[in-house]
């Protein structure tokens, strides 16, 4: 242990600690901004630096451990000085025109300007000279570089938690610069849209590409019907947006104020993740029967799933030799998609040209999935606009409803029907447990042997997780699966699914079943949702999404009535010939870089 | 503060003794004896820096490692230095035996030299030198071999951290210090940089002695140093002179008669104005340089000085921390506009004060030595910034 002081408060701390956080013990803020926790420290912005007694230079409390002895101050006199001049460095190379822009009132550079009170520009402003562009070529992103601050959190967010490398730093002293591959557009660079990078910038010089105005503008026209479908990890992370706490579900709520907003229906995401768990799950079977007992060897196993349209786009840019191993069903979002252009409008007796479909996603990849050309299988774009949880957010306070005073509300009865199992996609080893639960009970009859269907070894944080069972007391259809040791695994972060997908491809590694999501944590982290994330937010949207498994009365897709119904009344089976016009797809190698 | 008479010496381009017997020698001693005396020789690195060159040695035998590495620093990226280049030249034999005598105390079995891009010449004599002397280690029962890199032509790639980064084949972007080289260096190994011709002192005081080398300087500023000089002067050109002389006996020496300013330690180093020559001593005690003296008579503008200086400066830095990217930015801004009258001359003080902040705040030394050239030429030539 190491003892310090701080401002003149001892404190002890384990060794290897940061100074920043031993101050954090002491309930000591120290402002950063090229901090993140879930990223390697830079040491860049230098914000956070303070005062070590006795020693000429500032130190930067982010990345400098604590030593014995150490005396820190946080605010004296030189630091203050320090600090102040440093925020109006920044502000002087920013284009600063927060009324107009998207992150005011979220933004970690505003707030601490706000907070040194850096009311006249001290130093002269350099943006005029320097040649900012706005690249506003993705469906999903937009890179504003007159926002930048050069943190570079955005770099290691690609580089670290994604392995995917599509931003770098480009140039030196007063050009210096994020950039893509050679400055290319991000629609044509490997980007996988994923918005981590989103997630964790502290300005507006990455945020969603937003379709605020397109979809208040169908809920305003008179002639279409704005049907609204909304994401598993949505209702556990929205609150957070409006005022409550993280990990507080909120359901009910968010139906209801979708009611207010103007959606003509507030359908249920959930309702399709049933369904992609039917086709999925049948696929997997149908797959390990061609290997086992048909000795197909063209039958591509593992089969990896493909609700994560980041990871889709990742593994076209980066494994393309593997598309075949991905399973062929499209995304819940696009499923419903494809449905509520076909069934829906049939049911409901619409005409599908006047159904505006809009989802709400936690998810930024999905932006550009619903652009995508293979996304029409109704005979329009089957998902017109997606939504983060964020736009809905500020949908919300742009209409003035008070959110936390809202009663909760169901969502409509068809369609909005869902399970335990489709609520659980919303986090890492989801897709998987939900998977088990239903193809288990095809095969045997009987519910997956884990207390109270609760498939712990799936669950958890850890970057790649690996699961188990043995098939026993199979149906006599499914006897060849007798005494299988089904093999799973399980990434999130696409740096985790690239070294799981290396393992297998080195032969290092041997699975039937791979489940991957693009974003860490799964959806519930993903590139859609709140800002700031963390570990521990993270952590708290997980708990909530398995409370609201364990509160829902039906807990396996199988038994959702309305997918039993929709079989029954419009595709016929799982991966019959309906299924496979509306919910299956195709994926296409990209280049790799 | 005693200075010295200034003296000129000759040891660095003395033809080398026959380094095997050198390096059989050294070996035949105990490491931490050879570490002591070279501590107690006062040797500090000849970079700019100024670290005790025995005691980061020291540092880096202590350090845990399956692997160790031993760098020379040969990036030599300051503007009007080029005695390195000249050492590598002449007696490069110096520098790999340096490096080898560096390998056997702490324990590193690779040497890597790091040459500057624009130095490409010499790598063919550099090549054949070091095979010839792997050669001759393996011979003498030394494990170690040498090898060079190249530059990529960036100034901050001399800056240690930076220049291990950019060997591992990525930006050179300076590091977090703490952990610092001697324990977290090359490929995360316990490394130590040194500049080129520090490994040329190692060597004289492996030749002569600690003993004999300590006579040479003063008390701060042991041994001798090659002086790159250039500017407004009577001998332009590499001179190795005795450390701790003063400035007076310097313009005395090398200048032409009219000399108002040396630039001394170049861009990153101070200005000193001729009413201060007496009294500044060229060493640690007074002002380091590493190397370069840059001399200005009275016909020089010290407007264009500085901003020379700062375009190269807002260029060279590497861009990642804010301090150094933005106020350099701000600093050659700023005395533009007061020379446009944009601002009013009192805006120098506000640049002053930012100047301060670069050299506390910023990341690595080039941004904490910006506000060396621009305190010191605007204290001492208010008039001619402003007018
Ligand atoms: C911007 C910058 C550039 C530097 N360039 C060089 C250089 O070209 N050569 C050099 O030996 N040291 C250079 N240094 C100093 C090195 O970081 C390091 O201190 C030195 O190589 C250590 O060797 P020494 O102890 O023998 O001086 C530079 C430092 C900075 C901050
Ligand atoms: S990024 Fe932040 S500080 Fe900059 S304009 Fe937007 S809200 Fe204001
Ligand atoms: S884009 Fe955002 S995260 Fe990336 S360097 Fe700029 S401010 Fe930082
Ligand atoms: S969206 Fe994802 S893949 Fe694209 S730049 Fe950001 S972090 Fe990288
Ligand atoms: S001080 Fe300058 S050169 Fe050094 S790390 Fe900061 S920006 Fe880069
Ligand atoms: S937060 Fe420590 S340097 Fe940026």
């Amino acid at each position: 242990m190491i003892n310090l002081t701080i401002n003149n408060i001892p404190v002890t701390v384990e060794e290897g600690t940061t100074i920043l956080a031993a101050a954090r013990k002491l309930n000591i803020r120290i402002p950063t901004l090229c901090y993140h926790e879930d990223l390697c420290i830079a040491g860049n912005c230098r914000v956070c630096v303070v005062e070590q007694v006795g020693m000429r230079t500032l130190q930067a409390s982010c990345a400098v451990p604590v030593r014995e002895n150490m005396q820190i101050l946080t605010n004296s006199m030189k630091v203050r000085q320090a600090r102040k001049n440093i925020i109006e460095l920044l502000l002087s190379e920013h284009n600063a025109d927060c009324t107009k822009c998207y992150k005011n009132g979220n933004c970690e550079l505003q707030d601490l300007a706000n907070e040194y009170r850096t009311g006249n520009q001290m130093y002269l402003d350099l943006v005029p000279e320097k040649h900012f562009t706005i690249d506003q070529s993705s469906p999903s992103i937009m890179k504003d570089d007159s926002k930048c601050i050069r943190c570079q959190r955005c770099v290691r967010t690609c580089a670290e938690l994604q392995g995917v490398n599509a931003l770098a730093v480009a140039n030196k002293g007063h050009e210096m610069k994020i950039s893509s591959f050679y400055d290319k557009p991000m629609h044509e660079v490997v980007c996988t849209n994923c918005g981590q990078c989103i997630n964790r910038c502290p300005t507006g010089a990455l945020v969603e590409r937003n379709y605020l105005d397109e979809v208040w503008n169908a809920i305003y026209d008179p002639s279409k019907h704005v049907a609204v479908q909304t994401a598993p990890a949505v209702r556990v992370a929205l609150g957070e947006e409006l005022g409550f706490d993280p990990g507080e579900r909120v359901t009910g709520k968010m139906v209801a104020a979708l009611r207010r907003l103007g959606f003509n229906s507030v359908l249920d995401t959930d309702f399709t993740a049933d369904l992609t768990i039917m086709e999925e799950g049948t696929e997997l079977l149908t797959r390990l029967k061609k290997a086992l007992v048909d000795n197909d060897e063209k039958v591509a196993i593992p089969m990896t799933t493909s609700c994560s349209p980041g990871w889709i786009k990742f593994i076209e840019h980066t494994f393309p030799e593997y598309l075949p191993n991905v399973s062929t069903c499209k995304s819940p979002q696009q499923m419903f998609g494809a449905l509520v252009k076909t069934y829906y409008a049939q049911r409901k007796n619409i005409n599908p040209k006047d159904i505006v479909s809009v989802s709400i996603m936690p998810c930024t990849a999905k932006k550009y999935e619903a652009q995508r050309p293979e996304m029409r299988d109704s005979g329009y774009q089957d998902v017109d606009y997606v939504l983060t949880t964020r736009e809905l957010a500020i949908m919300i306070k742009q209409a003035g409803i008070e959110f936390m005073k809202l009663e909760d509300e169901e969502y409509d009865r068809f369609m909005g029907d869902s399970t335990g199992a489709a609520v659980i996609f919303g986090a890492t080893g989801g897709v998987m447990e939900a998977a088990l639960r239903t193809a288990w009970e095809i095969v045997t009859g009987k519910e997956v042997p884990f207390e109270n269907l609760n498939i712990t070894p799936v669950r958890g944080m850890e970057g790649i997780k690996e699961a188990s069972v043995t098939i026993a007391g199979t149906k006599p259809e499914w006897s060849f699966l007798e005494g299988v040791e089904l093999k799973c695994a399980i990434a999130h972060g696409l740096a985790n699914a690239r070294e799981l997908m290396q393992a297998v491809k080195d032969g290092k590694a041997v699975y039937h079943f791979i489940e991957v999501m693009a974003c860490p944590g799964g959806c519930l982290g993903g590139g859609g949702q709140p800002i700031p994330t963390n570990p521990e937010i993270r952590q708290k949207r997980a708990e909530a999404i398995y409370a609201e498994d364990e509160g829902m009365p039906i807990r396996k897709s199988h038994e959702n009535p309305e997918v039993a119904q929709i079989y029954q009344e419009f595709l016929g089976e799982p991966l019959g010939h309906k299924s496979h016009e509306l919910l299956h797809t195709h994926y296409k190698a990209r280049k790799r870089y | 503060m005693e200075s010295n008479k200034l003296s000129r010496v000759d040891y660095i381009f003395r033809p080398e003794s026959n380094r095997i017997d050198l390096i059989k020698k050294i070996m035949s001693k105990d490491k931490d004896d050879f570490i002591l005396e070279l501590i107690d020789s006062g040797l500090k690195g000849r970079g700019g820096a100024g670290f005790l060159t025995g005691l980061k040695w020291k540092l880096a035998k202590e350090a845990q490692g399956d692997k160790k590495y031993v760098i020379c620093n040969a990036d030599e990226g300051e503007p009007g230095t080029f005695k390195d280049r000249e050492i590598l030249d002449r007696v490069a034999g110096k520098v790999l035996t340096g490096m080898a005598l560096c390998g056997y105390i702490v324990g590193a079995n690779e040497g890597f030299i790091y040459l500057r891009a624009e130095y490409r010449f010499l790598a063919p004599k550099l090549q054949q030198m070091m095979d010839a002397m792997n050669q001759e280690l393996k011979t003498a029962g030394l494990d170690f071999t040498l090898a060079l890199r190249f530059g990529s032509g960036a100034y901050v790639c001399g800056e240690e951290t930076a220049l291990i980064e950019s060997m591992e084949g990525k930006r050179g972007e300076p590091r977090n210090k703490p952990p610092f080289p001697v324990t977290d260096g090359y490929l995360g190994k316990p490394t130590v940089v040194n500049n080129v011709e520090t490994f040329v002192n190692t060597v004289i005081i492996a030749e002569i002695g600690y003993q004999e080398y300590k006579k040479l300087g003063t008390d701060s500023s042991r041994g001798m140093k090659l002086f790159s000089i250039s500017g407004d002067c009577a001998k332009e050109g590499i001179f190795e002179l005795e450390l701790g002389m003063s400035l007076a006996d310097f313009v005395e020496e090398f200048g032409d008669g009219d000399t108002k300013a040396v630039q001394v330690g170049g861009a990153s180093g101070f200005c000193v104005p001729r009413k201060k020559f007496k009294e500044t001593i060229i060493g640690f005690e007074g002002i380091p340089t590493g190397g370069s003296m840059k001399i200005f008579n009275s016909s020089r503008s010290m407007y264009n000085v500085l901003h020379n200086y700062l375009d190269f400066f807002q260029e060279e830095s590497c861009g990642q921390c804010t301090p150094c990217r933005v106020g350099c930015q701000q600093l050659l801004k700023g005395i533009m506009a007061v020379k446009r009258r944009e601002r009013p001359a009192t805006y120098l003080d506000e640049l002053v004060k930012l100047a301060e902040t670069m050299r506390y705040a910023s990341k690595c030394g080039l941004g904490q030595s910006v506000g060396n050239a621009f305190v010191s030429i605007v204290e001492n030539f208010r008039e001619e910034i402003v007018y």
